[in-house]
């Protein structure tokens, strides 16, 4: 009873890009989405009505542009615009702008270290050599080091090369670089602390970790691979928001013969014989196919949507264990007008560029301290941006919304667990930081979206709110993501597969 | 004191918009086109184009030469220069026209503006002046003014364009097919705005009198303040047209009144301006010559090309075997299209091996050393940009 050859649970990015693959090489494909829209954490949603937020993610940086060509992506409405540097903000008023252009940047660096300006190419050279390594590696299956199909041993070598062609000084460097700490790790470079904080920003975004934990600076490495424009390290903004990705590649997907189904809610997947032959809905009704993939992250694949039974032993307790630990809350803000911020000259492309709420290595650990306590940060690192500075469809002309993402937000409180008030309180928390360094911030707002980890789980189904499907420490990437014994975006029983992030 | 500027004579000429163009030429990168100063890009080219693609750009064409030609005969002069009936061409709307030799062998392109019965506005990227001298010989009706100087215009492209210029007051401009003309009161002169353009996107062409220059780019740029307005130069042009799949003089085609080498310069047919050749009109300039090429094939033919990875492929060779052994043709721009994801170019290549495999031999550095990569090129049909807004009447606000 082979209703479809392929069935994709989640309609995320990465479950609609998984089906359009399938589809394009002739695959009946069907893709079965629990909410009544596409798209999952990568989504446009008119929550005020002329406003159009980017409600979880909102920047793009690691789509692979292999997949925008294969998928014909522009043609099908999708176009990624890459943005201007960032505004820090340092505790003390002092103002660091990333500047787009490389002498404009550098003076201003000098401005604040002349050290640190110098010191800004050798980390820019390091890092980017890190990066292309990752980046051979990343795209790849990744090899299964105990394995000794033929396939794994050539990747083994394949990686083993590209190792040691970095010279045994960088391998030194390098495997430090992945147990290091994202301050320890700029200790090296710089002598500046507005700098130091926003190099480290971008590597605690998202985890669980703070500036100072040991193996945050890998995750420094993942924010400077954004393949925006073969650029290393380019951010870019969908126009129209982050669901014009989803729904570019959904567009895609029927192209090429796909199906999606929305209120279509995945309750377990069927397995017979160690071997995944379909799913039965939320609303009882069953689908058989050849194959099933699923878009959840692996605890949830594993502990809701599979039985126990159909799982080899220790796998459950394995799922059990993923780390999975939300940390990030998002704010977006609606606002008739562009905020002006102190010390901030208004000229026509700073606006264009983000905010980075910083402070300094010290406040974001403290922030950090509070998420560990089970509390929010009265004081957090806050990464903005303001999409409709350069994106004319997704406000009305000279309104405006602001993104905000909130680092950290504890996905359960110490004292209780979250409520309508908690989450408004948290907000306020977020819009009371903006207007001290933007006076009058508060006057603009039209309209408020305060999601925490809660709400992104409730929502999108992603554990604990975590924006990477779990957490991209050393000890969960490549052939130990998602468990040691079953990287290779396989999986415990046949037939069944893995696309999450 | 009087100061006289010493090396006054060998400056660039300045555009009627340069006030305002060097205030935001923040990175003071000027280059120059036809003896104007003219701006490679202001701030960043990237951004600049993706302007262009996303909101809203302006690109000051003023160095554009222009041309009024009028009396009587206007009207059949340009039909003996151009290939196109120029007959045929209505009140108020514009053509894009091609000129030849008596070879066949292409001069220039550019825009036909039919003003009224017997008054035209030719516009073209280079001067040429001396070869409308020659082409009036034998038409008694007709006058050559050259107006380059008289007439400052600016392109207003991309997808907020319509809505900017709504925004400004120009009371039914969404009206305008591609290739009208419209005029509008301006500070009691005339506007005149035409829906043409160099980026294969939405966008428009304003034409007016220099005195109200920074005028226009005043109520323009507040009229376009939230809609993304920003200036682009050269870089981003290029970038657009290409995508656009349009040529350019000295890049897609050698000018023929400067081609020293025989055949180093192109006709029509190789560049896919077929089109624009009417052999039903009266006689031409060049018209046995395109006849005969008709009849027997041409030697090139401009193609469009998407290559494998990332590596522009600029200045390359084409090859019909991935041994790079058999030449058959040569890239004449590339890039790497920042909106399409895609390794762009446009190449000529021998008519006669279009059908078969097309590998590039590509040259790149990194860090001061050489590497060449051949890459399989698959051949387009479709310009690589163009979106449906830039067709539509009335066309969307963004
Ligand atoms: C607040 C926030 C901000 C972020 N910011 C960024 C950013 O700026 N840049 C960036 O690159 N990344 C960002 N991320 C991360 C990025 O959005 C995610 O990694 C990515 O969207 C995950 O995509 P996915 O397709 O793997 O999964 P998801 O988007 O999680 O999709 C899973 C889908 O499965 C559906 N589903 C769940 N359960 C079932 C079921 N039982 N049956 C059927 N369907 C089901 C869900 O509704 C959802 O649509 C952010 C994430 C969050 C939450």
């Amino acid at each position: 009873m082979n209703n479809y050859d392929a069935i994709i649970i989640g309609a995320g990015h990465n479950g609609l890009t998984n089906a359009a693959y399938l589809a394009k090489a002739g695959l009946n494909v069907v893709v079965l989405e629990k909410n009544d829209y596409i798209g999952g954490a990568a989504v446009s949603r008119e929550l005020h009505e002329g406003w159009i937020y980017s409600s979880c993610s909102y920047v793009c940086s690691m789509m692979r542009q292999a997949l925008h060509r294969d998928l014909d992506l522009s043609r099908h409405g999708l176009l990624l615009v890459p943005y201007l540097g960032t505004i820090n903000f340092g505790d003390g008023g002092e103002r660091l702008f990333s500047y787009h252009d490389g002498e404009a940047a550098r003076l201003e660096l000098k401005r604040h270290s002349p050290h640190d300006a110098d010191a800004m190419f050798r980390f820019r050279a390091d890092l980017t050599r890190y990066s292309l390594l990752i980046r051979k590696t990343l795209l790849r299956t990744p090899p299964d080091p105990t394995s000794f199909r033929p396939r794994d041993i050539h990747e083994l070598l394949f990686l083993a090369r590209q190792f040691w062609a970095l010279g045994e000084k960088q391998i030194y460097e390098y495997v430090r670089f992945f147990t290091m700490s994202a301050a320890e790790y700029l200790e090296d470079y710089f002598e500046n602390d507005l700098i130091k904080a926003a190099m480290a920003s971008p590597g605690i975004i998202g985890t669980a970790l703070g500036v100072y934990s040991p193996g945050s600076s890998y995750i420094l490495l993942h924010h400077v691979m954004g393949d925006v424009d073969g650029s290393i390290g380019a951010w870019g903004l969908a126009r129209g928001g982050m669901g014009a990705i989803s729904d570019a590649i959904a567009n895609a997907l029927k192209e090429h013969g796909g199906e999606i189904r929305t209120g279509a809610g995945v309750q377990k997947v069927l397995v017979n014989n160690r071997k995944a032959v379909g799913v039965v809905l939320e609303n009882g009704d069953q689908i058989g196919a050849g194959i099933v993939v699923s878009n959840l992250d692996a605890r949830r694949t594993f502990t809701r949507i599979m039985d126990r039974n159909d799982l080899p032993d220790g796998i459950f307790e394995k799922a059990v264990n993923f780390k999975i630990r939300g940390s990030s809350g998002k704010v977006n803000i609606a606002l008739s007008g562009m905020p002006k911020f102190t010390h901030v000259p208004e000229n026509r492309y700073i606006a264009r560029g983000g905010q980075g709420f910083a402070g300094s290595l010290e406040t974001m650990e403290r922030a950090y301290d509070c998420w560990k306590r089970g509390r929010w940060s009265d004081d957090p690192f806050i990464e903005s941006v303001i999409p409709s500075a350069w994106d004319p469809t997704v406000a009305p002309p000279g309104k405006h919304w602001m993104s905000n993402f909130v680092q950290y937000c504890p996905p359960e409180l110490a004292d209780g667990p979250w409520t309508p008030e908690k989450r408004d309180q948290f907000g306020q928390t977020v819009v009371d930081k903006i207007e001290r360094y933007s006076p009058g911030f508060k006057d603009l707002i039209v309209h408020m979206e305060v999601r925490t980890p809660h709400e992104i789980e409730q929502e999108i189904g992603l554990t604990e709110g975590n924006i990477f499907q779990g957490e991209l420490t050393v000890d969960q990437l490549l052939f130990n993501r998602p468990f040691p014994g079953y990287a290779q975006y396989r999986m415990p029983g046949k037939k069944l597969y893995m696309c999450g992030s | 004191m009087n100061t006289t500027d010493p090396y006054a004579g060998e400056r660039l000429q300045e555009s009627p918009f340069h006030p305002r163009l060097q205030a935001l030429n923040i990175r003071n990168a000027w280059a120059s086109w036809n003896g104007y100063k003219f701006a490679e890009y202001y701030y960043d080219a990237e951004y600049e184009y993706f302007c262009v693609r996303n909101s809203c750009g302006t690109y000051d064409i003023s160095p554009m030469q222009k041309y009024e030609i009028s009396g009587p005969d206007a009207e059949a002069m340009l039909n003996r220069m151009v290939t196109r009936d120029v007959a045929k061409i209505k009140l108020n709307r514009v053509a894009y026209c091609v000129w030849c030799t008596d070879e066949g062998r292409m001069i220039d392109d550019g825009t036909i503006f039919k003003l009224s019965s017997d008054k035209f506005m030719l516009t073209c990227g280079s001067p040429c002046s001396a070869w409308l001298e020659k082409s009036v010989f034998g038409f008694d009706g007709v006058k050559v003014a050259d107006v380059t100087d008289n007439l400052a215009a600016l392109s207003v492209q991309g997808p907020t364009s319509c809505a900017v210029l709504k925004n400004m007051g120009l009371i039914g401009i969404d009206a305008a097919k591609r290739f009208d003309i419209m005029r509008f009161p301006f500070h009691g002169d005339t506007l005149m705005v035409s829906r043409t353009g160099f980026t294969g996107d939405l966008g428009y062409e304003l034409w007016i009198r220099p005195a109200l220059a920074l005028e226009l780019w005043d109520e323009l740029y507040a009229a376009g303040a939230d809609y993304g307005i920003q200036p682009y130069g050269e870089v981003a042009t290029n970038m657009a047209r290409l995508e656009a799949a349009f040529i350019m003089p000295a890049m897609e085609f050698n000018e023929a009144l400067r081609t020293v080498h025989f055949e180093h310069d192109q006709t029509p047919f190789e560049l896919n301006l077929g089109w624009l050749v009417d052999f039903d009109k009266p006689h031409f300039s060049g018209r046995s010559a395109l006849l005969r090429e008709k009849k027997r094939g041409s030697q090139y033919a401009l193609t469009k090309l998407d290559i494998e990875g990332n590596k522009p492929a600029e200045g390359s060779y084409i090859y019909k075997n991935k041994r790079c052994t058999r030449k058959i043709g040569y890239v004449t721009s590339a890039m790497w299209s920042p909106a399409v994801k895609a390794n762009i170019a446009l190449a000529m290549i021998r008519t006669e091996h279009l059908q078969g495999q097309l590998w590039a031999e590509i040259y790149y550095e990194k860090e001061l050393r050489q590497y060449s990569r051949v890459a399989r090129c698959t051949r387009k049909e479709k310009p690589f940009w163009a979106p449906a807004r830039a067709r539509v009447t009335p066309p969307p606000d963004y």
